[in-house]
């Protein structure tokens, strides 16, 4: 589903964030990447994400290579990702059933369709009945919670999330953590990168660890074809 | 997407955009206000134009040539002469005015009845009062027929004052030409002036620009409820435009009406008539639709997320 090969990423600023970095993720895999904050997993969900290009190296998604994609053939790559970010990313003007419903009017799914999808997607996070709530009424866990539902409506193959649980305390963010599990239980690929390697353990999931740019554990995968 | 889809979301692109333009009035009406203002100016112009030309159409008659006819002629001569001059093609009517007439209508009119008793012979000459057809009555055209006239027999003076209708016509010609130049220029300005509203927008608007871009939005998609609201904001200045242009004429009406009729003119002052309000609502969306077009273009392409 995911592979790396080879991947520097070396920003505008000098700041080299990946230095080869080579790893393999299967289809309906749940992959944690974790390491101290700087050690590149932002960097590898923006590359998975084609939020960023690496400098050198190749990122493979979904059998394609992501490096020969054109501008124009990026939106649509997208649609096929869901992404959690830590901040949430919501629209604070719209109500919560027109954030989670974004994607699909994106993606020019008919209304009725997409009433159905957005209360399905919000039943799946524990929200129904929030959808004309406003984001700013809801707690930070809530708020999360919405930008998964907005992550999944589209039923996307590929879900990542970077740091979701960065703001939670933990009863909470093993909950938002229980939501990933069950996504990939349904055959959703799911990468999440987190620092907190106590709150993953008991999923027991394969674990890509990075620091200073590069894969530190042996059960990353070699790179090689998936 | 299915084409009934399609129409759906973009209605509801169009209502959420003017949504946000209520939410905001003031905001959008100094935009609108400035669009009507930029567009009012050469459509004032243009009216006052417009009339200026159809007040010295009624002037028509002065293309009337005046040929005097010497006065050794005599009466059979000048009913030949009238004759032959009916004939031409480029002649609508002609009326003799004889000499007696002539006498009695300078009596009457002049007030020097008493003193011309004086004069023991009608100093005045038969008059053949010359109307080319409506073709003919150009600078031109006329030109041409009292040049024609002037070498025939019998005529003693062709009098044709058309020199004022020519510079009157240059001179229309001039402020024709300004107008136009101001119209692109002002017109250039509602382009800039949209255009600058829906970069402000977009700016405003970055990090909803860029979720929406996470979340698989084409650039055409992100961009497309800033077309609309550019439309709005030609939409709402067009229509303050022609109310603004529709006032300044129904000020002037009156007063017009009062000018003319001390020259014993029918004259009327011609508003905006119902096409040209039209063109001028579309011309106001499509100078704002480019606007927003080149500023949503521009601007919303180098929105990325980080």
């Amino acid at each position: 589903m995911i592979r790396f090969d080879q991947v520097h990423k070396r920003y505008p600023n000098g700041r080299e964030a990946l230095a080869g970095v080579s790893f393999n993720i299967g289809q309906g895999e749940l992959a944690f990447l974790t390491g101290h904050s700087g050690a590149g997993k932002s960097s590898i969900l923006k590359l998975i994400a084609l939020i960023e290009r690496p400098t050198r190296g190749q990122v493979f998604v979904n059998g394609k290579n992501t490096s020969g994609m054109r501008p124009r053939a990026i939106p649509q790559f997208r649609r096929g990702v869901g992404v959690v970010f830590q901040d949430h990313k919501l629209l604070h003007d719209r109500p919560v059933a027109d954030n989670v419903a974004l994607p699909l009017v994106i993606a020019g799914v008919p209304r009725r369709e997409i009433d159905k999808r957005v209360r399905a997607a919000l039943d799946q996070v524990g929200l129904l009945g929030k959808e004309k709530s406003r984001p700013l009424e809801l707690s930070t866990g809530e708020q999360q919670r919405v930008g998964i539902a907005r992550a999944v409506v589209a039923k996307p193959a590929l879900l990542i999330a970077d740091e979701p649980t960065g703001n939670l305390d933990p009863e909470l963010a093993l909950e938002i953590m229980k939501l990933f599990k069950r996504f990939n239980e349904v055959g959703v690929t799911v990468v999440v990168a987190t620092h907190d390697v106590h709150l993953i353990e008991p999923f027991g999931a394969r674990r890509i660890v990075l620091g200073d740019g590069r894969v530190m554990n042996a059960d990353a995968g070699s790179g090689s074809a998936p | 997407m299915n084409v009934q889809a399609y129409f759906a979301r973009h209605a509801q692109t169009l209502v959420g955009s003017l949504g946000r333009i209520v939410n905001q009035p003031f905001a959008a009406l100094m935009t609108m206000g400035v669009v009507a203002v930029a567009l009012a100016v050469p459509l004032f112009l243009n009216l006052f134009l417009t009339n200026v030309r159809a007040a010295s159409g009624n002037w028509n008659d002065a293309f009337d040539l005046s040929v005097y006819i010497d006065k050794k002629a005599g009466p059979a001569r000048v009913q030949s002469l009238a004759k032959q001059l009916r004939a031409r093609g480029d002649v609508a009517a002609v009326r003799l005015i004889g000499a007696d007439e002539a006498m009695q209508e300078f009596r009457a009119d002049s007030g020097f009845g008493k003193a011309l008793d004086a004069l023991s012979d009608n100093p005045l000459p038969d008059t053949l009062v010359v109307t080319p057809t409506l073709t003919a009555s150009t600078p031109q055209g006329t030109d041409l027929l009292e040049r024609s006239i002037a070498a025939m027999p019998d005529v003693e003076v062709v009098q044709l004052d058309t020199e004022w209708v020519k510079r009157l016509s240059a001179m229309l010609d001039i402020l024709r030409r300004v107008v136009l130049l101001t119209a692109v220029l002002l017109g250039l300005g509602v382009v800039l002036i949209v255009g600058n509203t829906i970069r402000l927008d977009i700016l405003n608007r970055r990090a909803e620009i860029e979720v929406m871009k996470l979340v698989g939005a084409t650039d055409g998609f992100a961009r497309r409820p800033f077309l609309y609201s550019g439309i709005w904001y030609g939409l709402g200045g067009g229509i303050m435009a022609i109310i603004l242009v529709a006032a300044a004429a129904a000020v002037l009406a009156r007063p017009v009406d009062k000018l003319a009729k001390l020259y014993g003119s029918s004259f009327h002052l011609q508003g905006l008539g119902f096409a040209t309000a039209t063109a001028v609502l579309a011309g106001a969306v499509g100078l704002a639709w480019l606007g927003s077009w080149f500023a949503a273009t521009r601007h919303i392409r180098g929105i990325e997320p980080t």
